[in-house]
């Protein structure tokens, strides 16, 4: 293990965000089993007040697991120098099978956390705790995800020594390397940018439907196409359901987003065709322009993701006021955020040094 | 939006007043948090400038340094071994480098000398650093008597001290002619200590070594790499030594911190009852204690942070210097290149305000879920 | 108007010592007059005005709030009373902080911060505009006549002084519904009887005012609408007075 203050404070954190996580999971078990609002008993009244702790904590851990993600690359960045091969952060998680898992562990329970937060605000907003089941059976499997990520974190410190070979992003990210990351980069560039400007495409058009409401939406967009009838048997079928389209499509195209990241997108920036290192982009080199695409990304996602957990929730008695206002604004920070990203990453490719055939 | 803002603003106005109301019980806990944060970022400062420095020093290293290897210890190399190894291809330069440890009877100290080809280091003369000048009490001009292995002595007369900004590799350094080394050693003709090999093309290096160890066994080719790799290896495993050292302390704080949340006086009891019965939420309340936490960790980590860049970097670090330069009789005394960056400021905050709110996430909520109940009935 | 139904109030329940402090209250208080509570110390008039006032949940029963729906932020389907004994804490307080205005018997002012800082208390998280409500408990003080105490520590003031200043904070955030648990209990008669002048003026602009208190003072006044009487958490006589 290397005992290096950095590494120290990541498993720290990780000890502290799990006691935390098994904390509010044991108070959500107690909630979920004996939860009866209608009764004024002394005990409904302490589950009341034990769910603001909950929320607290969760709170807690989201900022600390955002927090942590990005120190977890910088030190991985850090100790680059430690392993030889290593280039930069990609080569230091390669050093074993754990760095990678852990970071798209930490990548996970980040948006579950954000989305958990986002059902909880739904659910301090309906009168009769509506949503409490929802929310405390998401915390259920957010729990063992940041233990699970504890582990992996303190499993990857204890198999790091330094001068451990390994392989450099140059060669982790090439082509003909067998590993995952390498098989990204080996996708070819066209059918990359085609993927990743429709999924944005598409994730714009339903969240403008799902913003303007799907009727107005539709007669907007469509009146002038089509006659009457057609019309309104698309407008029934899209009804209630450009929702879950939006929110599908943002998933995937955040999906779609980082293997772009990977694929194309990072090499713009770095004008060079081979290098595709996701991490250097959060470099001074480059501006730190890394942080602006990868938090308008990630924020995006949490906010399409947290639209479709709400959508079987907006008819439901005390919510159907509230849901749907919830939504839009959730719609509108993906909406901005996605748009934001898919402009830098346009205008780089414009500016850049370097073109692709 | 605004109504959150304004909410936000009127209840940390309070909390500030609050705070200065109770002004003995959060003095005495910002000063803990002061000094945990203070000793902590003294570490994280003084390691990484450290690192700094020898990340510099070591880029003029030469790229590759073959020593050879008798039965596990260091030997000396036979000026041979410097021409076959200029024939490999891609080598542009060898140079064979004289330098050893001169024990001195009179202070215990171990001096570095080395020999120079430098036209300017005329025999009998000797550059020394600021370290031995102050421990021998040497001024340029003056001679500086050295016993050679024969017991035979060897004045050197001063020429050159090296400036204390050197001191980091020069205060224990003497520098003299290589006529002068070989006589004070008595060191064998055709020999030097190691060679000090340049390659043309950096990416070569590791071949060039393979080919060096394979063509002379007895050979120990190091990188400039790997003596990078190294001394951070070093320095960070020192400094996590340290910290763990430190745990204990950064652990009472904590319990301290938890203790202080808990222990609510029954004046601030009745106090958070009133504001829950006057129209205060359970969620009003613990924006309060959010805000309470904030004021005073952002305080004593400012504070702590500053008072810990001047002990480091003006100071020295007298605290630490032993723990993490090590033990040695000369000691370079040296001021440290300021080097903060956003990196060690978070690994702090990760360190020492996530612990802390932590442990007073619990009693901060037990506080905002006072009864206002109670509040009537007394 | 207030209406509750089988408002029960227990404590420990299930364990030996459990303790009934509202045993089965069916009531009604109507609004815009003034309901006295009269009864020894103990027979749970506190406990049935907390719940009233939205600060505690009853163990049991059912209270509705009809006629509030001004000051209600939203509205339950297809019913036109609200019905707090269900509502969790942030809705049931968004009701209090809007509705209701409570005096103490203890005043329970803050000690350490000037008057009108207590004054404004009630409004800091409500996400009014500071300057908003400076104003307006500036102009409440004047009404008061304690506007020279403005910048005053509480620690300092005398019992009627005192009074005013709790009376002044109840009125910040313009509630229509006033509860004053024994306020006449730390004051002397005449203090007393200034009191309840200012309370029949409350109710002469629009405020119901439910007061309990053991004082004759209180509940023999003639500004007195509805008279309920309790003995050992349950009612025992309730009539009008007029």
């Amino acid at each position: 293990m290397i005992l290096q203050p950095a590494a120290l404070a990541l498993l720290l954190i990780a000890l502290l965000v799990s006691g935390m996580g098994i904390y509010a999971g044991y108070y959500g078990m107690r909630i979920l089993g004996r939860w009866d609002p209608a009764s004024g008993s002394e005990g409904q009244l302490e589950l009341e007040r034990r769910t603001y702790l909950v929320s607290t904590i969760i709170s807690y851990v989201l900022s600390f697991e955002l927090m942590s993600l990005f120190l977890f690359i910088y030190t991985a960045d850090d100790i680059h120098l430690l392993f030889t091969g290593a280039m930069c952060a990609a080569g230091t998680l390669a050093v074993n099978s754990f760095g990678y898992p852990t970071l798209l562990l930490k990548i996970v329970n980040f948006l579950l956390a954000g989305v958990w937060l986002i059902v909880n605000h739904a659910d301090n907003r309906g009168y009769d705790y509506p949503l409490i089941k929802v929310k405390y059976e998401l915390l259920n499997m957010l729990v063992p995800l940041l233990v699970l990520e504890s582990c992996l974190l303190f499993a990857y410190f204890a198999g790091v020594k330094p001068d451990i070979i390994t392989s450099c992003c140059g060669s982790l990210f090439s082509q003909g390397s067998g590993s995952l990351s390498g098989d990204l980069a080996a996708l070819p560039h066209r059918p990359m940018q085609i993927a990743f400007f429709s999924g944005m495409a598409v994730t714009g058009i339903s969240g403008l439907f799902f913003y303007l409401g799907p009727i107005t939406g539709i007669s907007a967009l469509t009146t002038p196409f089509l006659v009457r009838k057609p019309q309104k048997l698309i407008s029934n079928l899209l009804k209630g359901r450009v929702g879950y389209l939006f929110s599908a499509a943002s998933a995937v195209t955040f999906l779609i987003a980082v293997a772009s990241i990977l694929s194309f997108i990072c090499l713009y920036f770095y004008e060079l065709p081979s290098h595709h290192c996701p991490f250097c982009l959060l470099q001074k080199e480059y501006g730190f322009i890394g942080y602006v695409l990868y938090a308008t990304l990630f924020g995006g996602a949490v906010a399409g993701i947290g639209t479709g957990v709400l959508m079987p929730f907006r008819m439901v008695g005390s919510l159907a006021r509230i849901i749907p206002d919830i939504q839009r604004r959730l719609a509108l920070v993906t909406l901005v955020c996605y748009l934001s990203f898919t402009l830098i990453v346009v205008w780089e490719m414009i500016f850049s040094a370097l073109t692709l055939g | 939006m605004k109504r959150a803002v304004e909410r936000h603003l009127n209840i940390l106005e309070f909390t500030l007043a609050s705070l200065l109301r109770r002004r003995a019980k959060n003095l005495s806990l910002l000063a803990m948090y002061l000094l945990v944060i203070f000793m902590l970022a003294s570490l994280l400062f003084f390691v990484t400038a450290l690192k700094r420095e020898a990340a510099i020093i070591l880029s003029d290293a030469p790229d590759m340094v073959v020593q050879r290897l008798v039965a596990g210890r260091q030997d000396l190399v036979p000026a041979g071994y410097s021409a076959e190894i200029a024939r490999i291809r891609g080598v542009t330069a060898v140079r064979p480098r004289l330098w050893g440890y001169y024990y001195d009877t009179l202070n215990g100290a171990n001096y570095t000398v080395m020999a120079s080809d430098d036209p300017a280091v005329k025999p009998e003369w000797a550059s020394i650093g600021a370290g031995v000048a102050q421990s021998r009490n040497l001024a340029v001009g003056d001679l500086l008597p050295l016993t050679s292995y024969d017991k035979t002595p060897l004045m050197v007369e001063i020429g050159l001290i090296f400036p204390s900004s050197s001191n980091l590799i020069a205060a224990d350094l003497i520098v003299i002619s290589p006529g002068d080394f070989t006589r004070l050693f008595n060191f064998p003709n055709g020999q030097a200590t190691d060679l000090a090999v340049t390659v043309r093309n950096p990416k070569e290096l590791p071949t060039v070594a393979a080919k060096i160890a394979s063509r002379f066994p007895d050979s120990r080719p190091i990188l400039k790499s790997e003596i990078q790799r190294t001394y951070q290896s070093i320095f960070d495993w020192r400094g996590g030594m340290t910290l763990i050292v430190l745990a204990s302390s950064l652990l009472s704080f904590i319990i301290f911190a938890w203790d202080k949340a808990t222990g609510l006086s029954a004046e601030e009891r009745r106090e958070i009852g009133i504001l829950k019965s006057i129209g205060w939420e359970t969620s009003d309340v613990l924006l309060l204690k959010f805000w309470e936490g904030v004021v005073i960790s952002l305080t004593a980590f400012l504070l702590g942070t500053v008072l810990a860049y001047g002990h480091v970097f003006f100071l020295s670090a007298p605290l630490f210097a032993q723990a993490l330069k090590g033990w040695s009789v000369i000691y370079p005394r040296f001021q440290l290149v300021p080097v903060v960056d956003a990196y060690q400021l978070a690994l702090l905050f990760f360190l020492t305000v996530v612990p802390y709110t932590t442990a007073t996430v619990i009693p901060c909520w037990r506080a905002a879920t006072i009864d206002p109940d109670a509040a009537m009935r007394y | 108007m207030i209406e509750l139904s089988g408002i029960t109030k227990s404590f420990n329940g299930g364990k030996p010592n459990q303790f009934t402090a509202v045993d089965n209250v069916t009531l009604t208080v109507s609004p815009q007059q003034i309901t006295a509570f009269k009864g020894p110390s103990g027979s749970g008039k506190t406990s049935l005005l907390t719940m009233i006032g939205c600060m505690a949940r009853p163990t049991s029963g059912r209270i509705f709030l009809r006629g509030v729906a001004a000051a209600v932020p939203f509205q339950q389907e297809g019913v036109d009373a609200v019905e707090i004994t269900s509502l969790p804490e942030r809705f049931l307080n968004e009701i209090r902080r809007s509705t209701f205005g409570f005096i103490f018997q203890q005043f329970n002012l803050v000690k350490g911060i000037t008057v009108l800082e207590n004054v404004m208390l009630p409004a800091y998280p409500t996400g009014e505009g500071r300057a908003l409500f400076r104003a307006r408990a500036e102009s409440l003080l004047e009404q008061f006549g304690i506007a020279r105490l403005a910048g005053q520590r509480v620690e300092l003031l005398s019992g009627g002084e005192l009074q005013r200043v709790a009376i002044t904070r109840a009125l910040i955030n313009n509630p229509s519904i006033i509860i004053a648990d024994e306020p006449t209990a730390h004051l002397d008669s005449k203090l007393s009887r200034d009191f309840m002048e200012i309370v029949g003026r409350l109710k002469g602009e629009g405020k119901s005012v439910l007061i309990a208190s053991h004082d004759p003072i209180v509940f023999d006044s003639p500004l007195i609408d509805t008279l309920v009487e309790m003995r050992d958490g349950t009612v025992t006589d309730s009539r009008s007075c007029r």
